[in-house]
C-alpha cells in the first residue's frame, strides 16, 4: 500500500522545534513521528505501559507540544524494554523504539536522567559501555556487580550469595573479562564517533 | 510557410498569476519578442476565462485576422475547451488554439517573481512555435448503441441497471455468483435506520428478474473486452450450472437431498454451510440452483445423481457446457463491489486462531435471521450467548502496513453491531475506535442513540486480542489489551466474543478487470474516476462507468447514489444516439512500421491490434484516447501523434529553449 | 557443506557458552561450518544506543566490517544471539537507508582503518539458517533419537522476529518455524500463546517488579498448557527465564520449576549427542527430570472430540492457506 508519502519539513520561519529536534537525532531519515495519530497502540502494546509516567502516546502529544522538561524527565523511555511491540503494531509505522532512545540520549546529555524513578538506568548502562569501551566485550559479573555495588548494595549480596552464586558455581560466570586483541583501533573508531557525535543529530 | 497571424492572451487569474509574474512585462515581451515569429497581439487580462475574456479573444479574430492563438492561463484540464470554444464561435478551427499554463507550471511553483516571469516567458515562447505547428482537425464521431453492459449485481449494479431499464434500454447484467443481491444481501440489518437488508433490496432484486428490458447473466463473467464507446463487443462466459433453467421451478428439492454438505465461504462468510447443489440464499435471483462440480460427488466419483433422481421437473443436466456469448452494447458500468480484508493477517487480533473472533461479515450472518444461527448471537460453539463483547474498529484500514485509508462505514457498521448485540444478548458491548466517524445524514444521531444504550465506547486502537492470561478473571476469556486514551492507562478487558471490523479492500482481481476494460487503479487498488470530485462516475476511458465500492470504500447510500449516477451519464450518452470524440489520437505511418508489436501491449486502452496480413499494428481511432504511451514506445518512430507531432514537441522544445529569439544572448 | 561467518556475541563466552557447545555440535550434523569473525567486539546490546547514538552504530559497524573484510565469498552472518542479530540486522539496515548516518559512521570506522558497505553483509539469526537454509527435511533426517513425548513451549521472544525489516523470516506475532523445527525431531509443541512476548531484557536490573511481571507471564502461559521444557533461542531470555524462576516463585507464591534449554540443546539430543555433550545441567531449573519423560514411541495423538452439530466452522489458518498456494 502507499507509504511513499515522506515528511518533509516545509519552510518555516521559526526556530526548530523540539519535535523536529527529536526526529533529527533519530537515526533513520523519517521515523515518521509527525505522523502520530494518538491511537494508543503503542501505549496498549507496552509490556511495561502499566509502570510508565506517561504512555509513548502521550509522550509523543507531549513532544509536540514542546513540554521538553516534562519529557525528558519521565521514567517513560527508560521503561521501554525494546521488545518492539509498538514499533510492529503502530498504523503509522514511528520508529517507536528508535524515538525512546534518542529520549534517553537526550536526557543523559541534558542532565534530565536521574529526575525520574529509573534513575539507576543510565547507570546500568553507562556501566555497561565502560567495559565495552575498555575491553571490547560486556562482562556480566562484573557489570553486575560494580552496578550494584554503586546502587543497591543489598542485592550485590544478594547476588553474590543467590543466583549470582548459582550461576557462577555452574561455570556461567566469568572472573575476568575478555579483552579484545585490537582495542586500540576500537578506542580510535569510538573517540573519532563521539567527536563526529556533536550535538546528537543523525541526519543533519 | 506562410507567416501565420498570432493572438497571445496572458492571464491574471486574479492574484494566482499576476502575484508571481510579472504579467503586464510578459505580455509586452511576448509582443515584441515573439514579433518576428508571427505574434501581431497580445494581451493580458485579469480573468481570461470570463466571458469578457473569451470576447477579448473573439474581437481579435475578427478584426485582426488571427490565424492561431495562444492563451498562457491554468492547466489546459481546466479551461481548454472554454478558449476552444471561444475560438470555434468566433471562426477559427477550435484546434488552432493552444492553451499553456504559466499556473500549476510557474506561478504555483515559483515564489521569485524574476525567475518565474523568465520561465513563463518560455513556455509562451515554446506554445508560439508549437501553435505554429497546429492543423485544423475536425472531431469524429460515432453512433450509440442502446445498450448497456453492468458488471456485478450488488445494490450498486442493480440500481444502474434498474434506471437505464426503466427508461427503455436494455441492460445486460453480469454477476460472477449465482445470484444478485451482492454484499447487501448478507446482511440483516442497515444502518442508520435498521431497516432490514431483505426487505428492501428483495423486491428490487425481483425487478431486475422479470424487468423486459435485462437479461440476467448470473455465474457468469466478462472475459473479454474489444470496441470502443458506442460499440463495444464483450465476451461472457455462463458457466455451466447443470440446471436447465427453462425446466427448473426453482422448489429446492434437489438442496434438501443432496448429501454434499460444503462450507460457503461466500454468501455465508464460512460461517455456514451449503450444499454441492445450491442457492445462495431462499431468495435468491434467479431462483434456479448450480451445482458446483469442484464438491459434487457425482463429478467426483460419477456416482450420486441425488438431485436428478429427486427432480421432479428433470431439470438436472450433467452433460451441460459452458456458453460463450457476444454482447454488442455502447456503454459499460462496471460496479463490481469489494472484498473484506482478510483479518487472519493482523496476527495479534487473533483471527483464525482464536475461535471467538469474529470479523464484520461473519458477524453479519450471525445476526441474520436466514443465517447460520437463525440470527441467534452465539460464540462459535452455536450454543452460547456471549455476556461481554468487544468491537475493533479500524481492523486492515488506516494502516500503513495493511490499507492507508479509511474504510469508511466501518464506524457506523461497529454502532450497528454494538445496538444489535445490546439488544439481542443485553451483553456487556466495548466499542474500540480511534476516531468516531459518522459523517452523514441521521449517522450522528444513531451514535447518540447507541450512546444511550449503555455500549461503553473506549477510545483506542486496541494493541492485541489475547487468550494469555494474568488473572483468575481472565481465565478462558479473550483478553482486549489497549490504551484506554481518555485515562492514559493500560488496560486488559476480558470478554467472551471479539467482532473485527474489517477494512474494505479492492477486489483481488481489480487490476485485472480495470485493464480488461482499459480503465486504471489507483495506488490502493480502486478504480479511478475521471475526475475525484465533478466526475466521480465516469473513468478516463470514453464509454466505461464505475459505480460502488469498486471505485472506493463507501456506504449503501453512498452506493446507490452512484449506481444511479452512472445510469443517468450513460443514458444522456444513448440519448445522444452518437458522440463526437477529440481527435487527438495516434497513428501508425505504416511503412516505418516494423511490426515489432511493442506497442500492442502497452496501450492502456487496447486501441492497438495487429493487422496479421500487412504486419503492421493499427491503431482503433475511436479508442485512441491520445495518451502518447505508443508514441514514446514505437522504436521505429513509426507512430505519431496528432497534436503531438514530432515536427510539434521539437518546436515547442526549441521555442523554450528561446532559440527564436534573435537578439544574442547577454555574455 | 554451507559456510557461515559467525559472530557469538558475549553471552555466548560464558554465561550462555552451552549454546555454542551444543549449536557448533549440531552445525557438524547439518554439514554447516561457522567461522568465527576474529577480534570481534561487544555489540552494544541495549546500553550503548542509550548514551551515544553514533558510536553505538560505529561499534556495531566493526563488526559487520570485520565481518565483510574476512568474508571473502560473501557468506551470510550468522548471530545466535537475538539481540546481537537485530543490533547487526538493524545498523546494516539503517546505514543503507540513512546517508548521512552511514558517512558519520564510515567516518568514525576510517579512524580505525575499516570501511563498511551497507548491504554487503547479509545478517541472519541461526534459527532462520536451520529452518530455512538447511530446511526441515535435511533436520529429519539428522534425527538419531527422536524427543517422542517431550513437550516443548518454543519460546521466540522479541528481537528475532520484531522489528520487520524486509525480509523478516516468520510472523511478528505468532511465529512458527521453530514449532516445526520441534516437530520435525519429534516432540509434541504445546500451544503456547505468549511465544514471542518480551522476556523483561536488562529490566531485571532497573526494575525487578516489572521484569518478574514478565517472566511469571511466560512461566505460567507455558505451564497452563503442559509444557515440560521451554525452548530459548536467545542467552538473554534464558538467563531470565531460569535464574529469575525463583525470584518468581517468591514474588508470586507460585512453584514453578520448568528447565529452560537452548532449542540446539534440544536439537543435538535428537540428532544423538549425549546430555554431557549437551550441556545439560548448566541450567539453573534441572532439565533432567523432563528429559526423562522423553518415550521410544510417539504419543497417540490425541483424538479432536468430533464438532458437536451447532458448533460453527472456524476459517482456515492463514498457514493453510499459503501452503495451498505454494501447491499450487
Amino acid at each position: 500500500m502507499d507509504t511513499s508519502v515522506k515528511y518533509v519539513r516545509g519552510p518555516t520561519t521559526h526556530d526548530r522545534t523540539f519535535l523536529e529536534e527529536v526526529i533529527a537525532q533519530t537515526p533513520v531519515d523519517d521515523p515518521r513521528l509527525a505522523y502520530c495519530v494518538q491511537c494508543g497502540t503503542c501505549g496498549g502494546s507496552c509490556p511495561s505501559g502499566a509502570d510508565m509516567d506517561y504512555s509513548p502516546r502521550e509522550l509523543f502529544a507531549m513532544i509536540d507540544a514542546n513540554m521538553r522538561e516534562e519529557v525528558l524527565s519521565s521514567n517513560t523511555p527508560w521503561y521501554c524494554v525494546s521488545c518492539y511491540y509498538c514499533m510492529v503494531r503502530c498504523p503509522q509505522d514511528v520508529h517507536i523504539t528508535d524515538v525512546m532512545y534518542t529520549l534517553k540520549r537526550m536526557a543523559v546529555r541534558e542532565g534530565f536522567s536521574h529526575e525520574s524513578n529509573a534513575k539507576d538506568a543510565p547507570d546500568f548502562s553507562e556501566t555497561f559501555i565502560d567495559f565495552v569501551e575498555n575491553y571490547g566485550r560486556s562482562f556480566e559479573l562484573g557489570l553486575a556487580t560494580l552496578y550494584h555495588l554503586r546502587h543497591h548494595p543489598l542485592n550485590a549480596v544478594r547476588m553474590a550469595t543467590g543466583m549470582g552464586f548459582d550461576l557462577f558455581r555452574k561455570g556461567r560466570m566469568n572472573l575476568l573479562p575478555t579483552r579484545i586483541e585490537n582495542i586500540d583501533q576500537l578506542k580510535a573508531i569510538l573517540a573519532e564517533a563521539k567527536a563526529i557525535g556533536g550535538n546528537g543529530d543523525a541526519n543533519l | 510557410m506562410p507567416q501565420e497571424r498570432i493572438g497571445v492572451y496572458v492571464c491574471h487569474c486574479g492574484s494566482n498569476i499576476a502575484g508571481t509574474v510579472d504579467v503586464e512585462e510578459l505580455t509586452a515581451w511576448a509582443g515584441e519578442a515573439l514579433r518576428h515569429r508571427g505574434v501581431v497581439v497580445a494581451r493580458d487580462y485579469k480573468f481570461m476565462c470570463s466571458s469578457l475574456g473569451q470576447d477579448l479573444i473573439a474581437k481579435d479574430i475578427k478584426e485582426d485576422a488571427l490565424t492561431r492563438v495562444v492563451v498562457a492561463a491554468c492547466s489546459p484540464h481546466l479551461h481548454e475547451a472554454t478558449f476552444r470554444k471561444a475560438c470555434a464561435d468566433a471562426g477559427m478551427n477550435p484546434y488552432l488554439c493552444e492553451l499553456v499554463s504559466i499556473r500549476e507550471q510557474v506561478s504555483w511553483v515559483h515564489t521569485d517573481k524574476a525567475a518565474a516571469t523568465a520561465k513563463a516567458k518560455a513556455v509562451i515562447s515554446g506554445g508560439v512555435e508549437r501553435v505554429i505547428h497546429h492543423a485544423p482537425l475536425e472531431p469524429m464521431s460515432v453512433p450509440i448503441n442502446p445498450a448497456t453492459l453492468v458488471v456485478g449485481g450488488g445494490i450498486a449494479g442493480i440500481q444502474a441497471a434498474m434506471e437505464i431499464a426503466d427508461s427503455g434500454f436494455h441492460v445486460y447484467l453480469v454477476e460472477r455468483e449465482p445470484s444478485i443481491g451482492g454484499h447487501m444481501a448478507q446482511f440483516d440489518k442497515t444502518f442508520p435506520t435498521l431497516d432490514c437488508a431483505a426487505c428492501i433490496l428483495t423486491p428490487k432484486m425481483v425487478s431486475i428478474g422479470s424487468h423486459p428490458h435485462i437479461t440476467l447473466l448470473t455465474y457468469s463473467e466478462v472475459e473479454q473486452v474489444d470496441g470502443y464507446v458506442g460499440n463495444f463487443n464483450v465476451t461472457v462466459r455462463k458457466k455451466a450450472s447443470y440446471v436447465n433453467s427453462d425446466l427448473c421451478t426453482g422448489c429446492s428439492v434437489c438442496e434438501e437431498k443432496c448429501p454434499k454438505s460444503v462450507i460457503d465461504p461466500v454468501f455465508e462468510a464460512g460461517l455456514g454451510y451449503r450444499k454441492a447443489i445450491y442457492r445462495s440464499f431462499p431468495q435468491a435471483v434467479p431462483k434456479f440452483p448450480v451445482i458446483d462440480a469442484d464438491n459434487c460427488i457425482y463429478f467426483d466419483t460419477g456416482k450420486c445423481k441425488a438431485c436428478e433422481i429427486h427432480c421432479e421437473a428433470g431439470a438436472i443436466d450433467f452433460e451441460q457446457e459452458d456458453q460463450i456469448l457476444e454482447l454488442n452494447v455502447g456503454n459499460i458500468i462496471l460496479a463490481t463491489g469489494y472484498d473484506l480484508f482478510d483479518a487472519r493477517r493482523e496476527t495479534q487480533y487473533g483471527y483464525g486462531r482464536l475461535a471467538n473472533v469474529f470479523t464484520s461479515l461473519e458477524f453479519e450472518r450471525l445476526t441474520n435471521a436466514a443465517g447460520p444461527t437463525n440470527g441467534n448471537i452465539v460464540l462459535r460453539d452455536g450454543e452460547t450467548t456471549p455476556k461481554s463483547v468487544g468491537i475493533i474498529h479500524c481492523v486492515g484500514s488506516r494502516d500503513r502496513k495493511f490499507n492507508n485509508y479509511c474504510s469508511v462505514i466501518c464506524c457506523m457498521q461497529s454502532l450497528k453491531f454494538a445496538h444489535l448485540v445490546k439488544e439481542r444478548t443485553g451483553a456487556e458491548v466495548f466499542n474500540f475506535y480511534i476516531d468516531m466517524r459518522t459523517a452523514y445524514k441521521e449517522y450522528d444521531e444513531f451514535y447518540q442513540r447507541v450512546l444511550s444504550e449503555g455500549v461503553h465506547f473506549i477510545r483506542g486502537r486496541v494493541a492485541e486480542v489475547t487468550d494469555v492470561s494474568n488473572t483468575p478473571e481472565e481465565e478462558d476469556k479473550l483478553v482486549i489489551q489497549i490504551e484506554d486514551t481518555r485515562i492514559g492507562r493500560q488496560r486488559r478487558i476480558p470478554v467472551d466474543m471479539v467482532i473485527l471490523s474489517a477494512a474494505l479492500e479492492p477486489r483481488h482481481d481489480s487490476d485485472e478487470v480495470a485493464h480488461q476494460f482499459g480503465i486504471s487503479c489507483s495506488v490502493n487498488g480502486w478504480f479511478i474516476e475521471k475526475h475525484p470530485k465533478l466526475d466521480p462516475v465516469a473513468t478516463m476511458t470514453e464509454g466505461i462507468y464505475i459505480a460502488g465500492c469498486a471505485q472506493g470504500p463507501k456506504d449503501i447510500p453512498s452506493t446507490v447514489t452512484q449506481g444511479a449516477a452512472a445510469a443517468a451519464r450513460v443514458l444522456g450518452r444513448i440519448q445522444q444516439k452518437e458522440m463526437a470524440l477529440e481527435p487527438i489520437r495516434a497513428e501508425v505511418t505504416e511503412a516505418l512500421c516494423s511490426g515489432c508489436r511493442i506497442c500492442n501491449n502497452l496501450c492502456p486502452y487496447t486501441a492497438i491490434v495487429f493487422d496479421e496480413a500487412k504486419e503492421v499494428s493499427v491503431i482503433n481511432a475511436a479508442l485512441c484516447q491520445g495518451c502518447g504511451t505508443c508514441v514514446a514506445a514505437c522504436p521505429s518512430n513509426a507512430i505519431s501523434g496528432t497534436q503531438f507531432s514530432n515536427e510539434q514537441v521539437m518546436a515547442q522544445l526549441h521555442g523554450l529553449l528561446m532559440l527564436n529569439i534573435m537578439e544574442p544572448v547577454v555574455s | 557443506m554451507q559456510t557461515y561467518s559467525y559472530y557469538p556475541g558475549c553471552a555466548l563466552e560464558r554465561n550462555a557458552a552451552v549454546y555454542h557447545d551444543s549449536l557448533m555440535a549440531v552445525a557438524e550434523s547439518l554439514d554447516l561450518t561457522f567461522t568465527e569473525v576474529a577480534d570481534w567486539n561487544c555489540c552494544g546490546a541495549t546500553e550503548y544506543i542509550t548514551i551515544d547514538l553514533i558510536p553505538a552504530y560505529a561499534l556495531v559497524g566493526r563488526n559487520l566490517a570485520l565481518a565483510a573484510e574476512q568474508n571473502c565469498n560473501g557468506r551470510s552472518l550468522v548471530a545466535p544471539c537475538s539481540a546481537c542479530f537485530l543490533n547487526l540486522k538493524k545498523a546494516d539496515h539503517y546505514l543503507a537507508q540513512s546517508p548521512e548516518l552511514n558517512r558519520k559512521v564510515n567516518q568514525a570506522l576510517a579512524a580505525g582503518g575499516l570501511h563498511y558497505e551497507p548491504g554487503s553483509v547479509h545478517v541472519k539469526h541461526l534459527l532462520e539458517i536451520i529452518t530455512e537454509d538447511v530446511g526441515f527435511e535435511k533436520v529429519a533426517r539428522a534425527v538419531k533419537r527422536p524427543l517422542f513425548g517431550l513437550k516443548i513451549a518454543p519460546y521466540y521472544g522479541c528481537l528475532i522476529v520484531r522489528p520487520v525489516f524486509d525480509g523478516t523470516f516468520d510472523d511478528a506475532e505468532q511465529p512458527t518455524s521453530m514449532d516445526t523445527l520441534m516437530r520435525t525431531i519429534g516432540a509434541e509443541v504445546v500451544d503456547f500463546p505468549a511465544k514471542a512476548q518480551c522476556c523483561g531484557g536488562h529490566m531485571t536490573q532497573i526494575s525487578e517488579a516489572v521484569a518478574l511481571h514478565l517472566i511469571h507471564q511466560l512461566l505460567k502461559n507455558a505451564v497452563d498448557h503442559g509444557a515440560d521444557v521451554i525452548a530459548a533461542i536467545c542467552p538473554m531470555c534464558q538467563l531470565n527465564l531460569d535464574a529469575y524462576q525463583d525470584a518468581v516463585n517468591k514474588h508470586y507464591g507460585t512453584n514453578f520449576h520448568i528447565p529452560i534449554l537452548y532449542f540446539t540443546q534440544l536439537l543435538g539430543l535428537a540428532f544423538g549427542f549425549g546430555e554431557a555433550t549437551m550441556g545439560i545441567g548448566q541450567e539453573l531449573v534441572d532439565a533432567r527430570p523432563a528429559l526423562a519423560n522423553i518415550q521410544v514411541k510417539p504419543l497417540k495423538p490425541v483424538k479432536r472430540k468430533r464438532p458437536s452439530k451447532t458448533e460453527l466452522p472456524m476459517p482456515p489458518k492463514l498457514q493453510e492457506v499459503r501452503s495451498c498456494l505454494k501447491n499450487e
